[in-house]
């Protein structure tokens, strides 16, 4: 016998003995809760696009992400410029996209495209890794990246400075919706790589107190096109 | 050697009387229970999520064969290897199977709790091969030669102080006591360890059955990196970690995130569903997923305690523990501590040696009342109890307790208890707090309450 | 009605001025006690420590003389719960286990009878001081009593109620106390410190047995803080 026959005899042989159903005495058993129970018990957000972004905004400010609307391209390519000047950026990653292509003509200058093959040494060096995203998530302000959409698996966590370009009809309401939409998109074949992006990298292991940039980027900017 | 409850004693001696431990753990938890509190109040029920997810994890669980076929089948389907561990000691052949193979010369390891289970690390290191802990709190008590302090914040228990004398002595860092610069000089250090990584060594949070994903949920980016760079990545998973379906994490990773550390959502939350695919140019040339049983089925076949197997790992229970808070997490001598480690260690380390853990306990229910999935932990503690006794009773103790019931059911032998009782106060009274004193256990650190001049039952005798 | 009252060993012979409150403000308010005396412990020690069968000698002699009770206040959190959660667990598998079962829905902590039952909050009572107020875990969590003893303080006259930081156990745990001392007293020395910031003069709690840790721990530490039961509170003029 397999170590797997093993463990998964060991398994239905303790299964056999049913276990009491969690919190309710006098229920027995019942169907697995659906998405749509935690639709209603998240935190709230609103159902229109204008309750949506100002949740979003709220979050990402809370987060400490910058987050722009530009009004016209121009006014992007603007702010971008201004981004790359702070920043003293010399040289930047991404990937080829719409989007992407766009922002790599305004801010000119030396670019790895990770999506053309890259060496992960110089992709550490660059000052910033700009990418697409698949979506933006209201309720958490949270940007839903795969490695399809944002240009691999590395480009959205190595350099320190992450720039994400989104449009308006990326921004979805909740949690729940963002599953539903990959489940839509994907469905059929899924990236190896879904991540929701939270806020620039942080962590509290040294006395509870907050720093940000601990392995992921110090800083994360999201542009809503 | 002593046995694992001398040890325990010992050091729950030492450190329940460490008043900067007090301090610099108290103050720790103040800031994750305010913070933790705000999210909570942020649901708009925060009951009702607890339930579904009880639910969730109760159905995982309770047909995990299925789910665990359904996981591997979709992981084997996009190139995964799985392989199937019995024990700890399988699973670190197996892990040291693929790291010999690949000819590793360094591996990269983000936080995974059920490798210090299986203490692969001493296993990898005993064969040569370096392993670096990527979590910054890992990463500190890594350098200091310790284990994990508590299963979500390895180093809890260390000042900015201590991790820049760390950093200094160790790293030749000399770096001030900012915990910002000290971060900055973990993340200097490890850029270059994720880039020349053979291997990349990842655990797991939840697997997802129904999409054949394993979920990651982290702030540092560390886990993101680990398994991007390396050629090889390997993720080391308990078989209880299965949810069924991937929208169960809509649930899942917000409860985990208000429970673990108090906030809304991690920072990185990321679904790895096998190594790199046709037309992805980056990612793993090969994911290796090893399902660890280490007596897991054992504690299934537990009808009454197989809810412990749906535990999320978030260490909410250990936060809000008066005992963990006073003993610390070095304490229980094992990888698993505060309430769900009394609870589980007994069945997955042996009844008799562990049952010191949940006995240890006042059993509060702090902990219950906390557990984002409503595991019964107070109560197993209490089963534990009486399982240990069955098994091995102690005869003082079972006798002394067979004598108590003789004097308590017969009220004529009671009713001496009073006046023999004052009596007794006054032999006791010069005896008091010495080391003669037969309730030393008492009275070293409190005072003796006095027999009252009337009891209750004299007072009721009088008044008829 | 006519109220069986359950007062466990330690109340009868260190605390009884917490049973004879409670009897004073029953039969105030017009009610009969019954007053079971040969039931002197409710079996809590044993069943804790993993001794069941043990528990099950004291037990069921408790079990026998409240069947015919119709209302049972147990003058401890933790002998309530042990009664009304607990024994239906011990008897579980028995032909007991109805009747654990039975008695369980008569069982009362003595706040919780008051307010929710008897829908009383104001007693007449004065007690001129500045208090915190300890929840013992078993009435807290295993019982969900937490709101009861705070109605009724809000009634007492010039009383003033501030809380403590937080809800944590004082560290009594009955045998625990005397397994693991040193934890149990580190867990007293806590609460005692988050009690002495809140500037009381007493502590108030509805579990005498905590009390008996507290002031045990404030007295050894020299602790101007003193104890008092909620019972006691609620008779003073």
């Amino acid at each position: 016998m397999t170590e797997r026959q093993k463990i998964l005899g060991r398994i239905r042989e303790a299964l056999a003995v049913e276990a009491p159903f969690p919190g309710r005495h006098d229920v027995s058993g019942k169907p697995a809760p659906t998405s749509s129970l935690a639709r209603d018990c998240l935190p709230f957000v609103g159902d229109s696009v204008d309750e949506q972004l100002a949740a979003f905004r709220q979050n990402a400010a809370n987060l400490q992400a910058h987050f722009h609307l530009p009004g016209s391209r121009d006014e992007f390519k603007m702010q971008l410029i201004g981004i790359r000047d702070a920043g003293g950026w010399k040289k930047i990653a991404t990937h080829s996209g719409e989007l992407t292509d766009f922002a790599l003509q305004s801010i000119d200058i030396p670019a790895i495209k990770t999506d053309s093959g890259y060496d992960m040494e110089e992709l550490e060096k660059c000052d910033a890794g700009i990418t697409e995203c698949d979506a933006l998530i209201a309720q958490t302000g949270s940007v839903l990246v795969t490695n399809r959409s944002a240009g691999g698996r590395a480009l959205s966590v190595l350099p320190s400075h992450h720039v994400v370009l989104a449009r308006r009809g990326q921004l979805l309401r909740d949690l729940p919706a963002a599953f539903e939409f990959l489940r839509r998109k994907y469905g059929a074949n899924y990236p190896s790589m879904i991540s929701f992006i939270t806020g620039p990298s942080r962590t509290g292991d040294i006395e509870r107190i907050l720093v940000l940039g601990a392995h992921g980027p110090r800083e994360l900017t999201i542009f809503l096109l | 050697m002593s046995s694992p409850v001398q040890q325990f004693k010992q050091a729950a001696n030492v450190v329940a009387h460490d008043l900067q431990h007090r301090a610099t753990i108290q103050t720790a938890l103040e800031k994750y229970t305010v913070i933790r509190d705000q999210t909570r109040g942020a649901f708009r029920d925060y009951a009702a999520v607890r339930q579904a997810a009880a639910e969730i994890k109760w159905e995982a669980v309770n047909h995990l064969d299925k789910y665990l076929e359904l996981f591997v089948s979709k992981l084997e389907a996009r190139g995964a290897k799985v392989h199937w561990a019995g024990t700890g000691e399988q699973a670190c052949e197996i892990i040291l199977g693929v790291v010999r193979e690949k000819k590793a010369r360094s591996i990269i390891k983000s936080k995974t709790m059920t490798s210090e289970e299986i203490h692969l690390n001493e296993a990898l290191e005993l064969e040569g091969y370096e392993v670096v802990e990527s979590d910054l709190g890992e990463f500190i008590v890594q350098l200091k030669k310790e284990t994990p302090y508590h299963i979500v914040f390895p180093a809890m228990h260390l000042t900015r102080g201590e991790i820049k004398d760390l950093f200094n002595r160790k790293l030749a860092a000399n770096t001030s006591d900012n915990p910002g610069e000290l971060t900055m000089v973990a993340r200097r250090v490890l850029r270059k360890k994720y880039i020349n990584a053979d291997i990349g060594l990842t655990g797991a949070n939840f697997a997802i059955a129904e999409t054949g994903m394993i979920s990651i949920t982290e702030n540092e980016g560390n886990a993101r990196l680990t398994a991007a760079l390396p050629k090889t990545m390997i993720t080391l998973l308990g078989l209880e970690k299965i949810l069924p379906r991937l929208e169960d994490l809509a649930l899942f990773l917000p409860m985990l995130a208000t429970s673990g550390t108090g906030q809304p959502l991690t920072c990185y939350n990321t679904m790895y569903g096998g190594p790199r695919q046709p037309g992805e140019f980056d990612g793993p040339e090969e994911l290796h997923v090893v399902l660890l049983d280490g007596r897991r089925t054992e504690l299934l076949a537990n009808a009454e305690q197989r809810d412990s197997l749906h535990c999320i790992r978030c260490g909410a229970c250990l936060n809000v523990c008066p005992i963990f808070r006073n003993i610390g997490g070095h304490t229980y001598g094992t990888t698993y501590s505060g309430p769900i480690g009394s609870v589980i260690t007994p069945h997955l380390r042996g009844l008799q040696g562990w049952k010191h853990l949940s006995v240890s306990s006042s059993l509060c229910g702090a902990c219950t009342e906390t557990c984002p999935v409503k595991i019964d932990l107070a109560h197993h503690l209490l089963q534990n109890r009486r399982d240990a006794t069955a098994q091995k009773p102690a005869r003082l103790w079972k006798l002394g307790f067979k004598f108590f019931a003789f004097i308590i059911n017969r009220p004529a032998i009671y009713k001496l208890l009073a006046p023999l009782g004052r009596v007794g106060q006054k032999l006791h009274s010069p005896l008091k707090s010495t080391r003669l004193d037969p309730v030393y256990a008492w009275t070293k650190t409190r005072e003796m309450p006095q027999i009252a001049p009337q009891t209750f039952r004299e007072f009721w005798t009088n008044r008829k | 009605m006519i109220i069986t009252l359950f007062i466990p060993c330690f109340v009868d012979l260190l605390y009884p001025c917490v049973g004879i409150s409670i009897v004073q403000i029953l039969e105030k308010l017009g009610h009969k006690i019954d007053f079971p005396e040969e039931l002197n412990c409710c079996g809590q020690p044993a069943f804790n420590s993993g001794y069941w069968d043990e528990a099950r000698l004291v037990a069921l002699p408790v079990l026998r003389r409240l069947k015919n009770s119709e209302v049972v206040i147990i003058a401890s959190g933790s002998c309530g719960a042990m009664l009304k959660v607990f024994y239906p667990q011990l008897f579980a598998g028995t032909e007991y286990e109805p009747a654990a079962k039975k008695l369980s829905a008569r069982c009362w902590e003595f706040s919780d009878f008051l307010v929710t039952k008897l829908n009383m909050t104001d007693l007449g009572a004065r007690f001129p001081h500045k208090v915190t107020f300890h929840d013992g875990c078993h009435a807290l969590r295993e019982l969900g009593v937490r709101e009861s003893p705070r109605a009724l303080l809000a009634k007492v006259r010039d009383l003033e109620l501030v809380e403590m930081k937080e809800e944590v156990c004082c560290g009594f745990g009955g045998t625990f106390a005397v397994k693991f001392p040193m934890i149990s007293s580190a867990m007293g020395e806590v609460k005692c410190a988050q009690a002495v910031e809140t500037g009381a003069e007493f502590i108030v709690s509805n579990d005498s047995s905590c009390l008996m840790h507290i002031q045990g721990v404030a007295d050894k530490q020299g602790k101007k803080l003193k104890t008092i039961h909620l019972a006691e509170v609620l008779t003073s003029q």
